[in-house]
């Protein structure tokens, strides 16, 4: 096989058009997500069951389905009802960069929590006794103890999310967006040439993932001064 | 005897407690008056920990009566808070907590508790630091600094609160020998200065110098109650005896 490196050159700066677009995806699916995640936390631990059922089902609806059938469901299925086309959440619902929104958001949102609920579980329970005996209540626990705790364990995990979430904002290139991938099959239908496009492609994506990493690899390190033995 | 002295600040009536079947104290009666020390040992689940958790509602227990400083410990959340403000507790494993300085370890409970102001929240930490030696600490985290220094620092957590009563769970267990002084020190002084004491603790020199009284438990129950000179010099159960034999050949 010969490579086509002029090919190369010139699809990147094309595919890179489209990065505003698949970190717009990525950013504020990850923001709405986490913070539908916190809501679905606050839900599960609340000891209430009718507070906390909803959360259950909700979370293994959106873990056990295909994130691709979510997106899929959303976009060609929504729109059949009336009420939908007819209630003020139509004009998100039209478009395709909404529906991508909301369904990155949806699913990350389900996994994010229990990601949370994970790094809250891991908490040593003296802590909590440690708080008790000082007379904190549940409310003043859970914010000054339990929360910064949980979120420095919590970080590994979500940093994982967040790479599975970059790389879920691909799909949205198949309700039409634009976003790197979408640019890149224009470009492969146009050129027939997918070895040089898709592997250009898969090569912005590591970079992406690389960043993310590190990034996060930073904030736990942050996160996590209090533990080291010298000051 | 200053057993009896002084109006009772801790009083435990018929108080049973069950862990789904397994009943981890039977029938405890117990009276503390104020002022006073009381060492409890006994061997591994002989229910030592559940009955001082009981005191501060860390466990709920299923009979009988608890009252302390007046508040009997019911379901209400108010009589809870109540006597927690009255009762500090200090763990076997310490429980600082890791994300805080030290100094801010100690003005946590005070600020969100009492609502004491900062600057006020500040000079209560710093005041109790210097009082368990260990001031110049008060801008480290608990993971710098070694087990003894990290149990004193509980301790002044705890004082922090103004407590009329102190519960401490084998507050030396966790410690490596040439620490458990330093802590142990710390909690004489507190003993003289006429603190409620309650101390889990197998260490028989600190009940011998500081206890009013000894209480040894077996399999949820208190077996025998005496001054220490009486537990140590003539021990009425086998029980307490063979106990005795054991941890001091140690
Ligand atoms: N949360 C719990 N659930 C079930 N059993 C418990 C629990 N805590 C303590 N126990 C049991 O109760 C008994 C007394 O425990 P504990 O009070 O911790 O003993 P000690 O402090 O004297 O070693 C033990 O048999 C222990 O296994
Ligand atoms: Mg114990």
């Amino acid at each position: 096989m010969i490579v086509d490196f002029s090919l190369i050159i010139d699809s990147i700066p094309k595919m890179l058009t489209g990065l505003s677009l698949t970190l717009q995806l990525l950013f504020v699916s990850a923001f709405l997500g986490t913070i539908l995640a916190i809501i679905l936390l606050l839900m599960r631990i609340s000891g209430r069951w009718y507070l906390q059922w909803p959360a259950v089902v909700y979370i293994y609806i959106f873990r056990g389905t295909p994130i691709l059938v979510q997106i899929f469901i959303i976009y060609h299925g929504l729109p059949q009802f009336e009420f939908i086309r007819t209630s003020i959440f139509w004009p998100i619902l039209r478009e395709p960069y909404g529906c991508a929104i909301l369904a990155l958001s949806l699913n990350t949102g389900a996994y994010v929590s229990e990601i949370l609920r994970g790094g809250i579980l891991g908490v040593p329970r003296g802590l909590h006794e440690a708080g008790s005996a000082l007379g904190l209540s549940v409310r003043q626990r859970f914010i000054y103890i339990t929360t910064p705790i949980a979120v420095r364990l919590a970080i590994p995990a979500y940093s994982n999310d967040i790479v599975s979430l970059m790389k879920a904002t691909a799909l949205a290139s198949t309700i039409t967006l634009l976003d790197m991938m979408g640019i890149a099959r224009t470009i492969v239908a146009d050129t027939f040439a997918p070895y040089e496009v898709f592997i250009s492609l898969a090569v912005i994506y590591m970079i992406l993932t690389l960043i993310i990493q590190k990034s996060f690899g930073w904030f736990e390190r942050y996160m996590s001064r209090y533990l080291k033995k010298e000051a | 005897m200053t057993i009896n002295e002084g109006q009772p600040i801790i009083v435990l009536e018929n108080v049973a407690k069950f862990f789904g079947k397994f009943q981890a104290l039977k029938n405890i009666n117990l009276t503390v008056a104020k002022g006073e020390k009381v060492v409890v040992c006994g061997p591994s689940g002989s229910g030592k920990s559940t009955m001082i958790r009981c005191i501060n509602r860390l466990e709920e227990h299923n009979s009988g009566r608890i009252i302390v400083n007046g508040n009997e410990l019911t379901e209400s959340e108010k009589d809870i808070d109540a006597v927690r403000r009255e009762v500090g507790m200090v763990f076997q494993s310490f429980n600082l907590f890791p994300h805080l300085k030290v100094v801010d370890n100690l003005m946590l409970a005070p600020r969100l508790v009492r609502n004491t102001p900062k600057p006020e929240a500040r000079e209560i930490a710093m005041k109790f630091l210097t009082r368990v030696r260990i001031a110049d600490q008060a801008d480290k985290y608990p993971a710098q600094l070694s087990g003894g220094q990290q149990q004193r620092v509980a301790i002044a957590r705890a004082l922090c609160m103004n407590p009329e009563i102190m519960l401490f769970d084998e507050p030396t267990s966790a410690l490596d020998p040439e620490m458990i002084s330093e802590v142990l020190d710390v909690m004489t002084d507190l003993a003289e200065e006429g603190m409620t004491m309650i101390v889990v603790t197998h260490e028989m020199g600190f009940a011998r110098s500081v206890a009013d009284k000894v209480v040894f438990m077996d399999q949820g129950e208190i077996v025998e109650m005496n001054p220490p000179v009486e537990f140590f010099e003539s021990p009425k159960s086998e029980r307490t005896r063979l106990f005795l034999s054991q941890i001091l050949t140690h």
